[in-house]
């Protein structure tokens, strides 16, 4: 008797199967009515007309000389936006980082538990990167648009605070991510904090931190632009305003000018980490 | 020596890089840490308390609330379905030329950045969370298609061949197998995009586009700033809860 038995037709799972099939068509419908799903809307007599006047002008791109010249002072200035933002997000997320850092905590040397007070400013700090991180950067440059005007301060702040937090935390996981013991060993034979870290963790752990960086800069870069939107200097303020004249032929330019300009980051970014790796 | 001499151009190259960016940006630097300048960040985030809790604002803001998070949760979707579309022939199923079309198809699509969509779609659909949806999916499409199509041509082929020689049809192969080897990282991947796309859908009402985004557009320009306050603090839950809900789901698809 080492006949199996016949298998039966059905799928063995159905029960998880249907259920969540159920759940999810349940959650489906509302979500549709909410976002008031009609693709018609692009069909009907009015809005195709929009459309085909908007899509008309697409053609030629934008190509006068004055225009050229703008189109490559604001991609300019959208790359340094982005790169100026970097360097002030490492200005504020190493310090937060070293200072976060349960490796380098001497009250905990020896006897594995932190001191009151350093655990309260280390999950302080954590907690700070977190909001900094969770608000979006274009809800910062709308804040900050507000605060210093209009230009490219607000995009340098709006990117410095949200990729402030994001470097910050990403340092610490790497930190942390890295075998203690050396540091660890260097500051119970008495070397300065700062001393166990440069000598301790950073020789194992600064590739990573070098293109966890390069890579964020690639990403401030596309930031930059979208910042521009709500009046944060740059390709995107250009660009909206276009948009808002209906001018698609210089949309088009600035969005040819757009993609090029993240194709050479993503080239650069590339190149660099394979160099540092 | 010869590496030492890499090194000290591209450090060199990179500082005078920085520099150049410092000195072409008009803002004054002096100013931004000043103390002028700092009261007048502390001025405005205490400007939002008391958060503005009225029962009718309140509902308001959570029907915006509901809206982002319908918004990103249908974009994701149409995303995935579209993703998958495309995903099939850049991952080499139907021959180089298709292969070609696809991914230029998908890279144009990941270039525009979802604002830029929703702004061309407002024009093209008239203003509402409609036209948002769509500028998520559109470039959650880009973005998912060729992650899955990186995770299809890393899948096995065999299970699926052997399938075909034996009669199979395509659609049934693909979907025993191949497609069971590719759930938990597609899975995977639409929660990472779906965390990201709160984060856009709530942002995305800047150009017009419905939700959170377009109420704190509103307000902040009228310069009402104890309903920003609501809406900020409202835009931070959902992030967090979508976070939270998204990495329960992960741990499940995984395991």
């Amino acid at each position: 008797m080492l006949l199996a038995k016949p298998q039966p037709w059905h799928d063995p799972a159905w029960p998880g199967r249907v259920t969540s099939t159920v759940i999810f068509l349940l959650l489906l419908l509302p979500a549709g009515y909410i976002t008031e799903f009609n693709p018609a809307v692009f069909f009907d007599a009015t809005s195709l007309r929009a459309s085909k006047q908007f899509l008309a002008t697409f053609f030629p791109p934008a190509h006068s000389l004055e225009f050229l010249q703008l189109l490559v002072q604001s991609a300019w200035k959208t790359v340094a936006i982005a790169t100026v933002g970097m360097v002030l997000a490492l200005g504020m997320a190493l310090p937060c980082s070293l200072v976060a850092n349960r490796a380098l905590s001497l009250s905990r040397l020896g006897r594995h538990r932190m001191g009151l007070l350093p655990a309260i400013v280390r999950a302080g700090i954590r907690w700070i990167l977190s909001i900094l991180r969770s608000i979006p950067e274009l809800v910062w440059a709308l804040l900050f648009v507000r605060a210093v005007g209009l230009g490219d301060t607000a995009g340098v702040m709006a990117i410095a605070l949200t990729y402030g937090g994001m470097v910050g935390k990403v340092f610490l996981e790497i930190y942390e991510a890295q075998d203690t013991r050396a540091a660890e060993a260097l500051l119970v034979n008495g070397a300065g904090r700062l001393q166990a870290f440069c000598y301790g963790t950073l020789p194992s752990c600064l590739p990573e931190l070098l293109s966890y960086t390069v890579y964020r800069w690639e990403c401030a870069i596309r930031s930059s632009v979208i910042l521009g939107f709500v009046g944060a200097g740059g390709l995107g303020q250009q660009m909206e305003l276009s948009m808002r004249m209906l001018n698609g032929g210089e949309v088009l330019s600035f969005l040819l000018v757009f993609i090029l300009l993240v194709w050479i980051a993503d080239r650069i970014s590339k190149g660099l980490r394979t160099w540092i790796d | 020596m010869d590496r030492l001499r890499t090194r000290l151009t591209i450090t060199c190259g990179f500082l005078l890089f920085v520099l150049a960016c410092f000195f072409s940006l008009s803002g004054d630097w002096s100013g931004l840490f000043s103390r002028e300048s700092a009261s007048r960040m502390l001025e405005l985030v205490t400007s939002f308390f008391p958060l503005e809790l009225s029962a009718t604002f309140l509902r308001k803001a959570a029907y915006a609330t509901l809206e982002t998070l319908a918004i990103s949760w249908i974009g994701t979707l149409l995303a995935v379905i579209a993703g998958l579309f495309f995903a099939l022939p850049a991952a080499h199923m139907w021959g180089a030329f298709l292969q070609g079309m696809a991914r230029i198809v998908l890279n144009v699509l990941r270039a525009v950045p979802e604002l830029v969509w929703a702004a061309l779609f407002v024009i093209a659909a008239g203003l509402g969370p409609f036209p948002g949806t769509l500028a998520l999916a559109v470039h959650t499409t880009g973005v998912l298609g060729r992650l899955f199509a990186e995770a299809l041509e890393n899948a096995p082929r065999e299970p699926y061949l052997a399938l075909r020689r034996h009669g199979v049809g395509p659609i049934a192969a693909f979907s025993y197998g191949l497609l069971p080897h590719i759930t938990p990282q597609l899975a995977s991947y639409t929660l990472y995009r779906w965390e990201n796309n709160i984060r856009a859908a709530a942002v995305l009402g800047v150009a017009g586009a419905g939700g959170l985004g377009q109420m704190l557009y509103y307000h902040m320009g009228l310069f009402h700033f104890h309903e920003t306050g609501t809406i900020l603090l409202a835009m931070l839950l959902l992030v967090g809860l979508v976070d939270t809900c998204s990495n329960w789901l992960r741990m499940r698809a995984i395991r």
